[in-house]
């Protein structure tokens, strides 16, 4: 202990000179918490495996993605030296359209969030703190959109929109934001009456100042360990679109759309099938593990 | 006997209250259903409009002149002022109407009520297979909470979140029936078996049982089997993990204490005493995961080519048949919503500390 780095004595510090080294602090001791949860640890490892190997995907990948190989020689090898999870119908390598789909899946996990997370903070918190008539249609609309069947309605806009992956994209995010909204506007009707908010009001403050400043901040916390949680989910519904032939199309390396075609090969040549699904399940299991780890470092009620 | 007595005394005025209760919750429930079940009619209608094929052209075909094509539009009542056409399509839906499939050339209400009992058959089955086994489990998971053991159901129900459905589906029938030959394909059943049951619920175990057919039963039973153990492994991942949940809850209560103290066995201060509490709550749970067994079996059907509503939404979208894919989505839609809300329902019901 006595040992204890210069770096590590400046975050941990009872006393913080700026905003920015308590906030560190904080980081640091909720990443301390986190790293106490052996499962979190596996999760946060999966993940941040999964940002460097779409990062890295031109480095990692044997082969090229979408040019496949010899059609006489190299088609439908199995997992070999040269083809290390064998090829699939095009004699390409399914190895490297595994490592170079993990950049979709990841965009679309990214792009989700970034649609669905503000849409869903927007209506949660300024319908919990006008609340009133404002609140009673915003929070009747989120209902209505909640009591949806969730991928029969991402199908339905992606049938209107037309398949691909922005549409894919679009519609899940469509469906993805009332939990988020519902999750603010909670998290809003327990601040929206204390003191620091009628201080800032006092002051001057406009609605759109404090709800921008100071009431959104305070719910990103739960509404983060929801999407985090959500991800899985995210990650299966474009998967599973991806299966029915309504996301990326082909040659795209989608994971769910290589499983499709893999299907044809199923009873003989296994692998083609097989892997991507590793791949999906891998990830999503990393991203639940992480979310559970991360609701009981930020959320202080579900602590068992 | 003096608090029974007293209890006696107070209860004409309570059961006047509770019946109040039960009204004013019924009334709540079948208002939010019927503006929940407007709102999926708006969606679908939106969805409708925004698809990119003309409904026009694809009834006319491209090379009709202009006078064909303004009166098929004006026939489809399709020159109409939004509005009006949306009170038309509204008419229609809760009539039942949803026009006439491409792809099969029936009324598509019609199509649905052949495929339906099939999705609903396998979604039954898996709810029932993901109850009898996860509430067990997650019984066992909180009263060893902590152990190993809880940690492997823990992990069973993580595993079941993350896992794509239709990849486990093609997995198992690899593994079941091309490789163990233990169960048989893909479909409802063999095709020699075909047109011998005729259909009255729909359901071909079911049917095959009323009209004494022993070996169509087996043979529907050993299709039905691997695709409604998944979908049970699915309901089971989400059951087990809010049995713990729920259990771990009542077991920090002090009836609990009070329970032990008084001397009764474990066994039933788990299961009369703390479940029993927890019942309302978890009923709710069931009938949450049947909806969404309902609505998840989508993928599930695909893979098993169960001729359900979830291969006919797939089918009819791969077709463009765009009557066909609302009609179903609305069907299943209202399903959903409606399962979704009556569990919302039976917990304010049925559980006397909501009131």
């Amino acid at each position: 202990m006595a040992a204890a780095s210069p770096l590590r004595l400046w975050l941990t510090t009872s006393e913080p000179r700026s905003r920015m080294q308590a906030r560190l602090g904080g980081l640091y001791q909720g990443f301390r918490r986190l790293a106490r949860n052996p499962t979190a640890v596996v999760g946060l490892a999966v993940v941040v495996l999964l940002v460097l190997v779409a990062a890295f995907a031109p480095l990692l990948a044997t082969h090229s993605p979408t040019a496949g190989g010899d059609l006489r020689t190299e088609r439908l090898l199995p997992p070999g030296p040269v083809f290390w999870l064998g090829t699939d119908d095009q004699a390409r390598d399914i190895y490297s359209r595994i490592i170079y789909g993990s950049r979709l899946t990841l965009t679309v996990v990214v792009l989700v969030t970034v649609i669905a997370t503000p849409i869903g903070l927007a209506i949660g918190t300024i319908s919990g703190y006008f609340g009133g008539w404002i609140d009673r249609v915003l929070m009747r609309i989120t209902d209505i959109f909640l009591a949806f069947p969730r991928l029969v309605l991402a199908l339905a806009f992606v049938a209107a929109l037309g398949p691909g992956i922005e549409n894919a994209i679009i519609a899940i995010a469509i469906t993805a934001w009332p939990p988020y909204a519902r999750l603010a506007r909670a998290e809003t009707l327990t601040i929206r009456n204390s003191d620091f908010i009628h201080a800032v009001r006092l002051q001057g403050g406009s609605s759109t100042r404090i709800l921008l400043k100071h009431v959104v901040p305070l719910c990103l916390s739960s509404v983060t360990v929801r999407v985090t949680l959500d991800m899985a989910g995210i990650i299966l519904t474009a998967a599973g679109l991806g299966f029915l032939g309504l996301g990326a199309q082909p040659p795209t390396p989608e994971w769910g759309t290589m499983i499709a075609q893999g299907r044809r090969f199923l009873i003989d040549q296994w692998w083609v099938a097989a892997m991507p699904g590793i791949a999906i399940f891998v990830v999503s299991l990393g991203f639940n593990l992480l979310g559970d780890g991360l609701r009981d470092v930020l959320d202080p009620r579900s602590v068992r | 006997m003096s608090l029974d007595q007293g209890a006696l005394a107070a209860r004409p005025e309570r059961r006047g209250a509770a019946a109040l209760a039960v009204l004013s919750g019924i009334a709540g429930f079948l208002l939010t259903l019927a503006i929940t079940l407007f709102g999926l009619v708006v969606v679908t209608f939106v969805i409708g409009r925004v698809v990119p094929i003309d409904p026009v052209l694809a009834v006319v075909g491209d090379r009709a002149s202009g006078d064909v094509y303004a009166r098929v539009r004006a026939e489809m009542g399709l020159d109409l002022p939004l509005i009006e056409q949306f009170r038309i399509y509204l008419v229609k839906a809760v009539t039942g109407d949803f026009g006439r499939s491409v792809l099969t050339t029936n009324p598509v209400i019609a199509d649905i009520r052949t495929y339906f009992p099939a999705t609903i058959e396998l979604a039954t089955l898996g709810t029932v297979i993901g109850t009898l086994i996860g509430i067990p489990l997650g019984v066992f998971a909180a009263v060893r909470s902590g152990s190993l053991a809880d940690q492997i159901v823990r992990i069973v129900g993580l595993v079941g979140y993350s896992v794509p459905i239709f990849w486990l589906g093609l997995m198992a029938l690899l593994l079941f029936y091309a490789r163990l030959d233990w169960v048989a394909g893909p479909g409802r059943l063999d095709i020699a078996y075909d047109y011998m049951v005729a259909p009255v619920t729909g359901m071909v175990t079911v049917d095959a049982l009323m009209q004494g057919q022993t070996e169509v039963f087996w043979n529907a039973v050993s299709h039905l089997v691997l695709p409604a153990c998944l979908l049970g492994y699915f309901s089971l991942a989400y059951i087990s993990r809010m049995t713990r949940a729920l259990l771990l809850n009542e077991l920090g209560q002090e009836y609990v204490i009070t329970a032990r103290v008084k001397g009764l066995s474990e066994t039933r201060v788990i299961w009369r005493h703390a479940l029993r509490n927890a019942a309302v709550p978890l009923l709710t749970v069931v009938v949450l995961s049947y909806a969404t067994l309902l609505e998840g079996s989508v993928l599930t059907e695909t893979v098993f080519a169960w001729p359900g509503i979830g291969s006919y939404i797939t089918n009819s979208l791969q077709n463009a048949d765009m009557n066909a894919v609302l009609g179903g989505t609305l069907v299943v839609g209202a399903a959903f919503v409606t399962l979704n809300l009556l569990s919302d329902l039976l917990y304010r019901l049925l559980d006397p500390r909501t009131r």
